[in-house]
């Protein structure tokens, strides 16, 4: 058996998390545990950067695959890898460090604490775009609860436990249904691991049913229109850093589980569930980017340009075609890192005003240009600039919809122009005009270190802007294979 | 002539129990001898119930009205480990109060050994005496702070309502003895037949008996009371010993009298299994003394035990077993960080008092947050693999209701309990609370909380154990 590289990825960040969890902790800067949890997260990032050069595209079968006994004859530790999963892992461990960088600022209080938090949920994201048995997933997916339940609840603004509650408890209800639908594919099939599910496919009639108990977990997860009002609350409250994590990664659990599981396990539920997707992917897209022009808050807009997004890649990954699913996946990736860019940008100035309202700013370009640039970058990456990230998506998104059902394509595509106007409505209002509030005109432009991580976002953004073709390469076989299966099940129904 | 060896456990606790009891009358000041003698009698007794009814499969003695299988020694086993436990983690709880005296180790001793003797009843007036026997010792613990008007009052409560309980339950066994013309279980077993419908009063007043003592609903009203007016240490015994003997009676009772009358008492127990896993929940919601909490969320945990064994197979058994055994070591565990919560003598048992606890307390604070969302049943805590198991074997029935209804409890008794972990860790915090515990208690608090924590790495123990029970 090779080395276990995966499960090592899993355990490193809990390995530096005991290890913090055994230092002293200090009030202010504690260098110690910052450094700590820094050093795993960069080895982390290093070894999956390895994994991906390690990582044969020529193939569609799960590679790196370890398999082990847990629960006697019940159930197996299977994790392993493909092309669409090792592009979520990468972004988790890029996406961690950057987090790590950002505390700086925003945490004061119990510095270490929050380190220990944010690496343990790097391990269970990680488990979760690894797992291949669907009790392994499962666990993954909602011990994710505890760290950001309390990633919300310590750390956060004024109504942080509100938030923290309706995050844990909506997600919680939701998943609660899937683990029903997991124990009853056991019953139904006798196996839970994802490969041989693949294999042996699912009875037709208890498809629907199956589908739509997953589906009310990722529903909530992605979140769509109507159950994402968890996300403008969790947001909102959570320090910088738990909303990057929450927005880059938690949020793309939903989508990855949408390919893998519904699609892979039900495909003629999806099939026949494709126009529930469909209108509420279409309404999320629309509605919430009219909600989104109307706030006042700029975290609450980007959360909800959020739900914009993922309607989206909700509605990518259900025209079942190979553009469709492939931009969706860019989306995810995309949106990961803009969005965290974009709340990352939002966290500078709200560590130095303290207010997140847009109405405190105004005129920013003036005393802050460094800022303003980036934070110009990062907003048309929002919106789907060609030439950034975000347009590789949604262009691959709206051809597989052309394709599919010319009549969502194109109210999706009004969306892509709403998604402009709120975008650039907020950077023109904070950014340009005259500078009144007096306070602005102290404001110091990006330290190192604000400087260093909004750079190192926007480096990928413009590089898969310009030549998207590594992702596209990494998930291309996977992705055919997907829609392959998919068809011959379609086919022998 | 018998096999004396197989109830030896019995007989030597039994001796130990008067001979402690001869000590403790004649020696003065005796009350740390007596202490210290009863966990070695304690830990004694269940040597020699592994050694000698550990590879039994099954054997009966007595004219086969006791009976001794993997079942039996397996529920003995934990009940004496719970036991020893309770008994270790309360004498600075009982100094406290100055009511460290040599009846409370000997009420606990007689009180598991009228469980050991429910656990192996294979006959209705065996199992009759070893109740009486466990629940006049408990009667006693529950007023055991005397001086306390809530400790009396609880005492008084538990009395009536328990010996009404019990009359329910005589009166069961005698309408059921009246239909078969035996007491003894695998008689009756061959004698009944579902064709007697009168016979179902006979099944429903010894549920509802036995119901009453695992405190189901609607027969759980008692319990809050009982929990919250008793002294902390009789509690933590309440809500974990007695419960695991009668669960045993309550498998023996559905499995072998009554396993032809299925279709009388599935139902009974679905409904009981379902009412008490929302009631549990919702009722909790609104507490504000620790104790009582608990006292609704063990209602609510009875719930998802019973669903278990509303399934009507080995696994749910077996999962009933595993929940059981899980929920004792989470209960134990939380028991030990309501006893640390201790300032100047005084004990503090309201949630407002948890305040905060995370900025002065970190470790003990964060050995809740575990057992909390252990309780809750989040993953990959030990507390959701007892769910787990038991919603597998309740889905393997294709009882998908109970299922979904159970899980749907699980978020709300999620909000309450993350209402606990809401007051540690987001509010302000308060004075700080001593730290000079005995070691026996952070000893506890450790074991079982890592125990919790990381039983999700040997899961395979547990259910290995667990699967030599096969009773149907």
């Amino acid at each position: 058996m090779n080395f276990p590289i995966l499960s090592s990825l899993i355990l490193l960040p809990i390995v530096g998390a005991l290890f913090l969890f055994f230092t002293k902790d200090k009030d202010g800067n504690n260098y110690t545990a910052k450094y700590v949890a820094l050093f795993t997260t960069v080895v982390n990032f290093l070894i999956s950067i390895y994994l991906w050069f390690s990582f044969d595209q020529s193939t569609s079968s799960f590679q790196f695959v370890e398999d082990r006994t847990w629960i006697e004859g019940f159930i197996n530790y299977k994790v392993g890898i493909d092309g669409i999963s090792i592009l979520f892992i990468i972004l988790t461990t890029f996406i961690t460090p950057l987090c790590i960088i950002s505390v700086n600022n925003s945490v004061k209080n119990r510095l270490r604490d929050f380190l220990i938090a944010i690496l343990i949920m790097e391990s269970f994201m990680i488990g979760v775009f690894c797992a291949l048995d669907l009790v392994v997933f499962y666990l993954f997916f909602e011990a994710g609860l505890i760290p950001m339940f309390l990633i919300i609840g310590i750390w956060g603004g004024e109504r942080r436990v509100y938030s923290a509650f309706k995050f844990f408890l909506y997600t919680l209800l939701g998943s609660v249904l899937m683990l029903v639908a997991i124990i009853s594919i056991y019953w139904i099939t006798g196996t839970t691991d994802v490969v041989q599910l693949y294999e042996i496919g699912i009875d037709v009639k208890y498809q629907n049913l199956l589908w739509l108990a997953f589906f009310s977990s990722f529903a909530v997860k992605t979140p769509m229109w109507p159950v994402h009002t968890w996300l403008p609350d969790a947001h909102v409250e959570a320090p910088t850093a738990g909303s990057v994590l929450l927005a880059a990664i938690l949020l793309k659990m939903a989508g990855y589980g949408f390919i893998r599981f519904s699609l892979g396990l039900f495909p003629i539920a999806s099939e026949v569930f494709t126009p529930l997707i469909y209108t509420l992917s279409v309404i999320a897209i629309i509605f919430t980017s009219l909600i989104a022009l109307m706030q006042e808050d700029m975290k609450k807009l980007i959360a909800y340009s959020s739900v914009a997004h993922m309607g989206f890649v909700t509605l990518g990954i259900f025209t079942l075609q190979q553009q469709g699913i492939e931009g969706s996946i860019i989306q995810m990736i995309s949106h990961g890192l803009v969005s965290a860019a974009l709340f990352l940008t939002v966290g500078v100035v709200y560590d130095r005003m303290h207010s997140r309202l847009i109405s405190t700013y105004g005129g920013l370009v003036s005393v802050i240009p460094k800022y303003s640039i980036l934070f110009m970058l990062f907003a048309l990456a929002s919106l789907g600039l060609p030439g950034t990230s975000g347009f590789i998506g949604e262009f691959l998104i709206l051809m597989g919809a052309f394709k599919d059902n010319f009549l969502v394509a194109v109210i999706a595509s009004i969306g892509v122009i709403l998604g402009a106007a709120y975008i650039l409505w907020l950077y023109k209002r904070v950014v340009f005009g005259k500078l009144i509030n007096e306070d602005l005109k102290k404001i110091v432009d990006l330290n190192r270190s604000e400087y260093f991580i909004l750079s190192c976002l926007a480096a990928p953004i413009l590089f898969f802007g310009f030549y998207p073709d590594p992702l596209i390469k990494t998930i291309e076989i996977s992705v055919t294979d997907l829609i392959n299966m998919h068809n011959t099940n379609i086919a022998s129904k | 002539m018998e096999n004396l060896n197989l109830v030896l456990p019995e007989i030597f606790i039994s001796l130990s129990i008067m001979f402690l009891l001869v000590l403790g009358v004649f020696k003065k000041d005796s009350s740390k001898i007596i202490f210290n003698l009863s966990l070695f009698v304690i830990l004694i007794t269940a040597i020699i119930t592994i050694n000698e009814t550990f590879s039994v499969s099954r054997e009966t003695l007595f004219n086969e009205s006791v009976v001794i299988d993997s079942l039996s020694s397996l529920m003995k086993i934990i009940t004496l480990v719970g036991g020893f436990l309770v008994l270790v983690i309360s004498s600075s709880y009982l100094k406290t109060f100055k009511i460290y005296n040599i009846e409370y180790p000997i009420l606990i001793l007689s009180s598991i050994l009228g469980m050991m003797v429910m656990i192996s009843s294979n006959d209705l007036i065996v199992f009759y005496m070893g109740l009486e026997l466990q629940s006049l010792a408990l009667y006693v613990l529950a007023t055991y702070n005397r001086d306390q008007l809530k400790s009396s009052e609880a005492g008084l409560k538990y009395f009536v309502l328990s010996a009404l309980s019990s009359g329910l339950l005589l009166y069961g066994c005698s309408l059921v003895y009246g239909f078969s013309g035996s007491t003894n279980f695998d008689i009756i077993s061959n004698q009944l037949n579902s064709n007697e419908y009168v016979l179902t009063f006979g099944i429903v007043f010894i549920l509802v008996g036995l119901a009453f003592k695992i405190s189901a609903v609607p027969f759980h009203m008692w319990a809050p009371d009982v929990y919250e007016g008793s002294p902390t240490t009789v509690t933590l015994f309440f809500t974990m010993v007695p419960k695991i003997a009668a669960l045993t009676v309550f498998i023996r009772f559905l499995y072998v009298p009554f396993l032809n009358l299925i279709d009388q008492w599935q139902m009974i127990i679905v409904f009981l299994s379902i009412a008490s896993m929302i009631f549990g929940a919702v009722a909790a919601i609104g507490q504000t003394n620790i104790k009582r909490l608990i006292a609704y969320s063990s209602i609510s945990h009875i719930g998802y035990t019973l669903a278990g064994l509303a399934t009507a197979s080995n696994e749910g058994i077996q999962s009933s077993i595993i929940y059981i055994s899980i929920y004792i070591v989470m209960n134990l565990a939380l028991f030990c960080c309501l006893l640390m919560l201790r300032r100047k003598d005084q004990y503090y048992e309201d949630i407002s008092d948890l305040s905060g606890l995370s900025k002065n307390h970190p470790i003990l604070s964060l050995c809740l947050l575990v057992i909390l969302f252990s309780l809750a049943g989040i993953p990959p805590l030990a507390g959701f693999f007892a769910k787990f198991y038991v919603f597998i074997a309740v889905l393997e029935q294709s009882m998908y209701f109970l299922a979904i209804v159970g899980l749907l409890s699980t978020v709300v008794a999620a909000f309450y309990y993350l209402r606990i972990i809401k007051i540690i860790y987001f509010d302000k915090e308060k004075d700080k609370y001593d730290t000079d515990h005995s070691s026996w208690l952070k000893f506890s608090l450790t074991v079982s909380t890592i125990l919790i924590l990381l039983y999700f790495i040997f899961p395979s123990q547990l259910i290995e154990v667990v699967s030599r029970i096969n009773i149907i």
